[in-house]
């Protein structure tokens, strides 16, 4: 059987590559993926404490994360496609108009 | 269609007014028979309107032919102090008054106008500029209209100087010819003396009387407890005839008349012959109260009447110009009709005005007409023969010469005779000498008129042909649309006498009881009562001197064509003298405009004065200080006000900066910084609770 602190570390691997991967790339679709990664090493705790606890409510609120996800996914890519219709660019460094 | 014709009177003046905009403003781009229709339609809409007012005045009982209709308040209501010392209200309305006397003005005006304008159709069909020419002549009968109509002093000023304005753009209106532009400015300033002295007879009224209306100042002299001194009268009376000698061209102010004939021959005849220049004895008519009350300007215009009449008529014996001939006759004819205003028979003056707007409007078309066939010739010893080669011309103007030359029964023979007599008649006035030596005159003019007119058509149209063998070749009658005009105009000019056949013949003199209510004798006239015989005899005495001039220009110039040279050579001098206009217009040239106190050195100081004090110190001067005053203004704003606004602006500004700094807009930015957070709290966390650390 695989200790829990295995899951641990893959997960906090998985979270440090997505929060990489959100401060680094500039495509906002890349991004956007890189949030799924993160969201998935989320679940990965929550799956591997659920079995190492015996309690099946963290594999449901595993089930809970990966809807919204899909949600804030298709949320998302909507909101990019209305953008690169105004903006012709889906860069991020470009996107800035939230500044003062 | 209007109730009344009367109410419409507006119509009159306002048809041209329009079509007059219409072609001034879009007129380029209109066709010509376009402009032609238009122009001639809308001054035949207004004749049109001018007989139904007649017609409805008519058929109103005599005393209560006046009407006026108020358009609108002009100048509303000033008050202010009169020479008496009571208050007065100053107002004035854009008024019209219709009453015998406007409406015959009206009647003639629109009436002659058309006829002109239809002529004109003819004779500018080869010229540029078309529809600038029917754009004024539209725009002077629009002011011609508005100055026999107005129903008070100022509201005629304002039609006084339009038709002026008019009649110098017509005159100049070919005016890339040097001397038809120099003659419209010469017509321009002169009237302008004339003016002046119309508006100072126009202010002395409204400080004398508080009202500018005919009716009101009528009313106030009608009073028996008239309280203005005698003097005052006759200042006013003087100071209008002033103007009337600059617009009907007396003495002094003619000079600019002849030379007036720069101008395209139609409108000659409509604005130097047949209506602008009578403004001036419609104006002393109009106001013939003022005058009946002021003698002694009665005897100056009268005596100056005469004198311009004798005095025209002798220039108009000796120019060769067909055109100034006629322009001094329409001289020598208006002093016949200030003389009858001056001697209070002012229906006598108006009777001859409209005769005269005939027959002169006829012969200035007629020589329209002969200038027009000889390819533009004015002189007379080029022309003769042509009375078979322009047959309805020649006899047209024949019958204008007749008229004009008193034959009866011609409309001539009974205006001029009727100004004679009643010259004759008149005992009023301190020189009882003074009517009978105005008669003479006013006689010898007959004669001489008589003589000069035939003199014109014998070397026009009788004799041989003296012309050249091209103009010859060329020569044409005139086109329809100038032909009938003239034969209507030679029609009236032999009835347009018929209203004012005198008692003694058996009419009734209806035109002068016609004009009656108006002319309300103000003094008790002594008429010295004369029997029939005597006026017969002094009628018979005017048909025979015409008859004598007649024959004199047909001895002289068509069976001894010898004699005018040998009265040349026998009075060399006097020939010099009146072929030379009597150097007057050298006279004035010297004094006025050369001259060194009146003239280069008095117009040299006011235009230095205007240069120095009224543009540099006045005009440049508040100019400069006003760009001063601003710049001081601009510059509080700039630094003050704006500067303090800036100021606090600037100041938010350095302040904000670490914010500004952090705020870039930038999600990944804001993420980083989350991040480090997290980081940073989860190690210090870590730090603190990790048991055994340091």
């Amino acid at each position: 059987m695989v200790p829990t602190w295995h899951y641990l570390m893959l997960s906090a691997a998985l979270l440090t590559i997505g929060v990489i991967g959100v401060l680094t790339r500039r495509n906002i679709i890349i991004i956007l993926m890189s949030i799924e990664l993160i969201l998935n090493a989320v679940n990965l705790n929550l799956v591997a404490f659920s079995r190492q606890l015996a309690d099946v409510s963290g594999q449901i609120f595993a089930i809970f994360v990966i809807t919204v996800a899909a949600a804030e996914a298709a949320v998302g890519l909507g909101i990019l496609i209305a953008f690169f219709r105004n903006r012709d660019t889906v860069n991020a460094d470009e996107i800035d108009l939230l500044k003062w | 269609m209007p109730a009344s014709f009367i109410d419409a009177v507006w119509l009159v003046p306002l048809l041209p007014a329009a079509s007059a905009f219409l072609m001034l403003l879009f007129g380029r781009r209109l066709s010509r028979p376009v402009i032609s229709v238009l122009c001639c339609g809308s001054v035949f809409g207004s004749f049109l309107v001018a007989a139904g007012i007649f017609r409805e005045l008519l058929r109103l009982p005599a005393d209560d032919r006046l009407r006026e209709v108020v358009l609108f308040t002009w100048i509303p209501s000033m008050p202010y102090l009169l020479d008496a010392g009571a208050q007065a209200l100053f107002q004035v309305e854009w008024a019209y008054l219709v009453d015998p006397l406007s409406a015959v003005m009206i009647l003639v005006v629109s009436g002659v106008g058309f006829l002109i304008h239809v002529y004109s159709v003819g004779y500018m069909a080869h010229e540029g500029g078309y529809y600038r020419y029917f754009g004024y002549l539209n725009l002077f009968m629009f002011m011609m209209l508005t100055l026999v109509l107005a129903n008070n002093f100022l509201l005629m000023f304002v039609g006084w100087e339009g038709v002026g304005l008019c009649s110098y753009l017509l005159i100049g209106f070919w005016f890339l010819k040097k001397s038809a532009a120099d003659a419209g400015k010469k017509a321009f300033v002169v009237n302008r003396v004339g003016d002046a002295g119309f508006l100072v007879g126009i202010l002395l009224l409204a400080t004398t009387f508080g009202t500018l209306r005919f009716a009101g100042i009528n009313e106030a002299l009608a009073d028996p407890g008239l309280a203005v001194d005698n003097a005052v009268l006759t200042a006013i009376t003087l100071c209008l005839f002033i103007g009337a000698t600059g617009k009907s061209a007396q003495i002094p102010l003619y000079v600019w008349l002849p030379d007036a004939m720069e101008g395209p021959t139609p409108v000659s005849a409509l604005i130097h012959a047949a209506t602008m220049v009578t403004a001036g004895v419609y104006m002393v008519a109009r106001s013939n109260q003022l005058y009946q009350l002021a003698p002694d300007t009665m005897l100056v215009v009268g005596v100056v009447g005469a004198l311009t009449a004798v005095y025209a008529a002798s220039m108009g014996m000796v120019q060769n110009d067909i055109k100034r001939v006629l322009a001094y006759s329409t001289i020598s004819q208006l002093g016949y009709m200030f003389l009858a205003c001056g001697m209070g028979a002012f229906a006598a003056g108006i009777f001859h005005l409209s005769t005269h707007a005939y027959f002169k409007a006829l012969l200035f078309l007629g020589s329209g007409a002969v200038i027009h066939a000889l390819s533009g010739e004015q002189d007379i010893r080029k022309m003769g023969g042509l009375w078979a080669k322009l047959p309805i011309t020649s006899k047209t103007f024949f019958i204008g010469a007749l008229a004009i030359a008193g034959i009866p029964p011609l409309a001539g023979f009974f205006s001029k005779d009727e100004i004679l007599w009643r010259t004759f008649a008149n005992n009023a006035g301190d020189i009882a000498a003074a009517p009978l030596i105005l008669w003479i005159v006013g006689t010898v003019t007959a004669l001489m008129t008589a003589f000069y007119m035939f003199r014109l058509v014998s070397l026009t149209f009788w004799g041989q042909s003296r012309m050249t063998p091209e103009v010859e070749h060329h020569v044409h009658e005139a086109p329809r649309t100038m032909t009938v005009p003239l034969i209507l105009l030679a029609g009236l000019s032999i009835v347009g006498g018929w209203v004012g056949i005198p008692l003694v013949l058996g009419g009734g003199n209806w035109f002068e009881h016609f004009l009656e209510p108006v002319f309300v004798p103000r003094v008790e006239l002594a008429v010295v009562e004369h029997s029939h015989m005597l006026e017969l005899m002094l009628m018979v005495l005017s048909v025979v001197v015409g008859l004598l001039g007649i024959v004199v220009a047909y001895l002289f110039y068509l069976k001894r064509p010898e004699m005018p040279g040998r009265l040349v050579e026998r009075f060399g001098g006097l020939y010099q003298l009146v072929y030379h206009k009597y150097f007057v217009d050298e006279v004035y040239s010297a004094v006025f405009v050369e001259g060194p106190v009146l003239g280069k050195a008095m117009g040299s100081t006011l235009a230095g004065f205007d240069l120095k004090v009224i543009d540099g110190i006045g005009v440049d001067g508040s100019a400069w200080f006003a760009r001063f005053t601003s710049r001081l203004s601009i510059w509080w704003d700039t630094w003050i006000v704006d500067g303090t606004v800036n100021l606090v602006a600037w100041m938010v500004w350095v302040l904000n900066w670490p914010a500004r700094a952090l705020q870039t807009g930038l999600v990944q930015r804001y993420a980083l910084w989350m991040a480090t957070g997290v980081v940073l709290l989860l190690f210090y966390y870590v730090v603190r609770y990790m048991p055994g650390s340091w």
